[in-house]
């Protein structure tokens, strides 16, 4: 409990240095949205001058930063200038999107990746494992960007699948059961493209790990007590691999969030990415969804550590 | 054994590719900015070896085009333009008004081939230039922070955590974003090894700093230093070699992820813009997929990275593999 406690307290600390560090490079950073605004002639400089003051851009480092904090920790995390809005509701549905589809894609990637990877170091050696073991580097040599726009192209020409977006057009006025039904439809293309990308990366973990413990005298031990093949893989071998696998799980959903970016970005999904992207284009309000998207990953890395502690009595008590 | 040949195969591959993109100016047709603004999305030239009559040529051939009245092309055999080598200080071309779009054109007319070719030398460099930039960094941090502990170790560490707190993509992104938007294409092409390199020291320095601070609890490192040896001489001379081997394999591991993070901050137009080409900011033009749709050509560079990708991913596979075996 004491070990949780102090990884929670790690990462809290983490993520104010972070939002710390980001604001003072924000503030040194050469132009800011009302720069960007400037360059639009329909707008006059004293209306510029004018939204400036207003927004409380001329204030001191810290004293911007200090408000920043107390609100950001009150749910209010600045107000949009491009928008004209609090940035929270805009941040919300994105970060809901973002979820669905990343959550997904990491379940489904987990669920395939671990049977397979078990499986092909129970073939060490054979032409199975050779196949597999080339079809995944092959598969891990696809850029991300290509798959998405190739899924995209498949799914404009053969009409099988919407072509980009999370919603149909008629979606307000279905019941729940067909909103649930046309997201979904929607989920297909975006959670393959990621499911794809990561698929190999975590099977070739799983087949390394699981091959570090397959020759364990313990595992000798079981197999000469007549333990059956699967118990034996899946109740005595794999939790025993199991250490580098967790600690893989929060490293790779940094891999994922960033292919979750462009994903989203080339199949429309309206997740956290294009908003991030547009953010910074607009020099708008960049640092508020750039600390959301740090939020997730060390949230994902917490859980690892918490999920490490609990599979690992050593770690408890060490 | 096996992992040697793998090893020298791969490398072999990957020095070709290298070669075949530092050689552009003589392997492509055209320039990376010629355009034929009468032939945009022309589809890859057809090489032909047989004309119309049927009779065998060796040197191949290819047919003139003309628009098939739907927004595409056809074939025109009326004129046809032998292929010509070492022509205009180029490895091959055809007579004007003649085209050779081996993988087609763009939306100005211009050869994606050649360009492919070209967007190559901005992406495989910024590749190699920004790992060199992640394993300098890494090396100095790594080998400080394992070398001489204490207070400068944790705080590198600590350092190290802030960097590693945001998705690789948002990172490059965040960074990008305190910089200015607005530049030309030298100082695009500088920012984005800086920004990528930059950002990218963490691993390799967190794998630096565990094999330094073994090393430095060595016997002959120990000894070295009771013979008075200077901290400069033992990191010169024990420390740097040892690193040498995980700096290596963490090279293979980093280029083709910074060729895909230039990939990437160039299509999200972030990297280098119009119109020198990169891998990036050629497929950027395929994002309008109703364009894509027809003509998939455009996917050419995305493509072109797939084989140099999977040959660095065998060349850290077997490095990897040979390390383990060597202990």
């Amino acid at each position: 409990m004491k070990y949780a406690a102090r990884r929670a307290l790690h990462s809290l600390l983490l993520w104010i240095a972070l939002s710390a560090l980001f604001f003072v490079f924000a503030d040194l950073a050469p132009g800011d949205y009302f720069s960007e605004l400037r360059l639009d002639a329909r707008v006059s400089s004293g209306t510029v001058a004018a939204m400036r003051a207003q927004s409380g851009a001329g204030r001191p480092l810290a004293v911007r930063y200090a408000r920043w904090a107390a609100a950001a920790v009150r749910g209010d995390f600045g107000h949009s200038l491009a928008y004209d809005s609090p940035v929270a509701p805009l941040l919300w549905p994105r970060v809901r999107a973002t979820l669905l589809l990343t959550g997904t894609a990491t379940l489904l990637a987990w669920l395939l990746a671990v049977p397979l990877g078990v499986w092909a170091a129970t073939q060490r050696g054979t032409w199975r494992d050779g196949v597999l073991n080339a079809v995944l580097s092959l598969l891990l040599s696809v850029p991300d960007l290509l798959l998405a726009i190739v899924f995209l192209v498949f799914a404009v020409r053969s009409g099988l699948f919407p072509a980009g977006g999370m919603t149909s057009a008629a979606s307000s006025s279905m019941n729940p059961a067909e909103q649930a039904r046309d997201i979904a439809r929607h989920l297909v293309l975006p959670v393959a493209v990621l499911v794809l990308g990561m698929l190999p990366v975590l099977a070739r973990h799983v087949r390394a790990s699981m091959l570090e413990v397959i020759d364990a005298p313990f595992a000798l031990a079981a197999r000469a007590q007549g333990i059956g093949r699967r118990r034996l893989l899946f109740r005595h071998l794999l939790p025993a691999a199991m250490n580098p696998l967790i600690s893989l799980f929060g490293v790779s959903l940094g891999t994922l969030l960033s292919a979750s970016l462009l994903v989203e970005v080339v199949m429309g999904w309206p997740g956290l990415g294009p908003l991030f992207l547009e953010a910074i284009m607009a020099r708008d309000f960049p640092l508020a969804v750039a600390m959301f998207s740090a939020a997730f990953l060390m949230a994902g890395n917490l859980a690892a550590d918490l999920l490490l502690c609990y599979f690992d009595p050593r770690i408890r008590t060490g | 054994m096996a992992e040697r040949t793998k090893i020298r195969s791969a490398l072999a591959f990957l020095a070709a590719l290298h070669a075949a993109v530092a050689l552009a100016g003589f392997l492509a047709p055209y320039g990376f900015a010629d355009q034929r603004r009468d032939y945009p999305y022309a589809p890859p030239a057809r090489l032909r070896f047989l004309d119309a009559s049927g009779r065998f040529h060796l040197r191949p051939f290819v047919y003139g085009l003309a628009p098939d009245g739907a927004g595409g092309y056809r074939e025109d055999t009326a004129g046809a333009y032998p292929v010509r080598f070492l022509f205009h200080q180029r490895l091959f071309g055809v007579d004007e008004p003649g085209t050779i779009f081996l993988c087609g054109s763009d939306g100005y007319g211009r050869d994606v081939f050649s360009r492919v070719l070209y967007g190559g030398q901005t992406s495989l460099v910024t590749g190699l230039a920004a790992a060199f930039v992640s394993l300098s960094l890494g090396l100095a941090l790594g080998i400080a922070a394992g070398f001489y502990g204490g207070w400068l170790d944790r705080l590198i560490m600590r350092g190290g955590e802030l960097a590693m707190a945001l998705p690789w993509l948002y990172l490059l992104l965040a960074v990008r974003a305190f910089l200015p938007l607005h530049i030309g294409a030298p100082e695009a092409f500088a920012l984005l090894v800086a920004i990528i390199g930059g950002s990218g020291w963490v691993r390799p320095a967190r794998l630096i700093r565990g094999v330094a601070l073994s090393a430095r609890e060595r016997g002959y490192v120990e000894a070295a230093r009771g013979f008075g040896a200077s901290d400069a001489y033992l990191i010169r001379r024990h420390l740097l070699p040892m690193t040498l081997g995980v700096a290596l394999t963490q090279a293979t591991v980093l280029i083709p992820r910074y060729v895909l993070a230039e990939i990437a901050l160039s299509f999200l137009g972030l990297g280098i813009g119009e119109p020198a080409p990169s891998w990036g900011n050629m497929l950027a033009e395929a994002r309008q997929y109703h364009a894509l749709v027809s003509h998939p050509w455009m996917l050419a560079p995305a493509v072109a990275a797939f084989p140099i990708l999977l040959a660095y991913l065998i060349l850290a596979d077997a490095l990897m593999e040979r390390q383990r075996e060597g202990g």
